[in-house]
């Protein structure tokens, strides 16, 4: 069904920390490893010893931000689907195989009932959606829905593969809609933003900007030099030590 | 976007079809016998065969029965269905014609509606979608396909006091189209400042893609080729879809200027149909730094 819920009993998804992320790509080798390997169609490669090109669910950028004063800085910047409340994709598709989940918000293609048209793409403005080159159907990322209630799986696995791998711990999946939750307490503590709000899309996943950086009091490079010599007086000693400090200081 | 032939050529030809349907439905001819056979066949080779061949683009064409089921919330839905619907009433009403030398015209008129609505389905799969500004003009671009559709269809019907009518409407609606959308990805608001969020620290460029490799969003949505040439092209369609055939039904009627001026209002409204893909951008293209 194609038309989107009116609320979901949870709103699970990533709070991506663009303070902490090294751009490592891990998570983009992970994501790629565990949905080839398990759910769903495999992500294929075209001429992978060629001119290269595949199906990824999660693609790491990176950008470069001047501010008026200052150096530039480098923002590592990795984007999957934002597991929208107001999700486009959902609702142009024409065969109901695109859908929300009510029970958490996941939004998921049934790939049997996919004819890959390219709608869905088309009506993403992240980029979260790439047709698979040969199997025709439209490929998205799924939370890892097949890690995260896998009972089969020890209990610290069950998130989704680019959570678990990130070395740098940037990405974080939780119930973003609890307001108690890690996820939800990280988003107000540090200001978590949308992606192209003015899209209207109301996404799930949030993003930490980066914390400003420290900044150094002005030191005066001949400082050592300059200090004060200390003396019996800024000692301060007391009782006998004290007497002998000051004596042999007059001395 | 990427221009894929088999859209331009299927969003071209079903909107004459559809357009000479909707006329023919009216009654504006009503061809009995052995010419109605061909105006209808006209009609149905543009229309249905446009359909067919937008299913050339799909993934998996086989499955393209089940696009009909979510009419409620999906455009491209209400398409198939205003479509099939259309095809199927305007069929009836051909029988009638063709074989009975009778029109049934509450076939004709319900027919008729609902090719005009199956073009304004067609329009709006476009125009819904925000990530595409120059598409995103309400109701401008539902405007663009259905003037053109209804120039074209009075073009193939034969009504030349409609067409050039139709064809002036057609073209200044085209006009404003184009030079409305020269300014709706800036007016749009988004940016690389909106879209990494970052906008507030500084000025955000894109340092680097995330492969070195391109990929489909590049392939499908950042189409850059065409656009070198877009004022070109666009005197082009201009000439050729709405200058050319006016000029021939202005002159004395002769079924010389009416096939000409038929082949060139075609050849423009693909040129058109061309730049309204080539030419729009889509904001994931932002992400890339590139539009």
């Amino acid at each position: 069904m194609t038309q989107l819920p009116e609320t979901t009993e949870r709103k699970l998804g990533l709070v991506i920390d663009l303070d902490t992320c090294v751009g490592c790509h891990a998570c983009v080798v992970a994501c790629k490893g565990w949905n080839t390997e398990n759910y769903g169609a495999p992500l294929s490669d075209q001429d992978p010893y060629g001119t290269p090109s595949g199906t990824f669910l999660n693609r790491v950028h990176s950008y470069e931000i001047t501010p008026k004063e200052g150096t530039a800085k480098l923002v590592h910047f990795p984007k999957s689907c934002l597991h929208c409340d107001d999700a486009p994709c959902v609702t142009v598709c024409p065969t109901g195989a695109s859908y929300k989940r009510v029970e958490d918000g996941i939004v998921l293609v049934n790939e049997d009932h996919c004819i890959g048209c390219g709608l869905c793409a088309w009506a993403c403005p992240y980029g979260a959606r790439e047709m698979d080159a040969a199997e025709g159907v439209m490929k998205k990322c799924t939370l890892c829905v097949d890690r995260i209630y896998n009972e089969n799986l020890p209990e610290e696995d069950r998130e989704p593969a680019c959570v678990r791998t990130c070395p740098a711990g940037a990405r974080h999946f939780g119930d973003l809609g609890d307001p108690d939750s890690d996820v939800s307490q990280l988003v107000a503590e540090r200001g978590g933003m949308d992606l192209m709000p003015e899209q209207g899309t109301k996404p799930v996943n949030k993003y930490l900007p980066p914390r400003p950086k420290d900044v150094l009091d002005e030191v005066d490079i001949l400082a050592p030099l300059l200090a004060t010599p200390e003396t019996a007086e800024h000692r301060n000693l007391s009782g006998f030590l004290g007497w002998l400090d000051r004596t042999l200081e007059k001395i | 976007m990427h221009p894929a032939p088999s859209i331009i050529l299927f969003t071209s030809l079903s909107g004459l079809g559809f357009g000479l349907l909707f006329f023919l439905g009216l009654g504006y001819p009503q061809p009995t016998g052995w010419v109605g056979f061909v105006f209808f066949l006209i009609a149905y080779f543009l229309a249905a065969g446009g359909l067919l061949l937008s299913t050339f683009h799909l993934g998996h064409p086989e499955r393209a029965w089940r696009a009909m089921s979510q009419w409620q919330s999906s455009w491209l839905s209400r398409e198939g269905v205003c479509a099939v619907a259309a095809l199927v009433v305007m069929g009836l009403y051909a029988l009638g014609l063709v074989f009975f030398d009778s029109a049934w015209q509450p076939l004709g008129w319900i027919g008729a509606l609902l090719s005009l609505a199956t073009v304004g389905t067609t329009s709006m799969i476009y125009g819904q979608l925000k990530t595409v500004p120059r598409w995103n003009m309400l109701p401008l671009t539902p405007a663009l396909f259905l003037s053109l559709s209804l120039a074209g269809g009075a073009l193939l019907a034969g009504q030349v006091t409609w067409a050039t009518g139709l064809l002036v409407l057609a073209a200044l609606v085209q006009v404003a189209w184009w030079v409305l959308g020269d300014k709706a990805l800036v007016s749009s608001g988004s940016d690389l400042a909106s879209a990494t969020g970052l906008g507030a620290i500084g000025d955000v460029r894109a340092f680097e893609p995330p492969h070195t490799g391109t990929n489909y969003l590049l392939s499908e949505m950042v189409h850059v080729v065409g656009r070198a040439h877009a004022l070109k092209l666009r005197a082009i369609a201009f000439g050729l879809g709405f200058v050319l055939p006016v000029l021939f039904l202005l002159l004395p009627f002769n079924h010389l200027w009416g096939v000409l001026a038929v082949l060139a209002h075609v050849a423009g409204v693909l040129v058109s149909r061309w730049l309204f893909f080539a030419e729009a951008e889509h904001v994931v293209g932002i992400y890339y730094g590139k539009r």
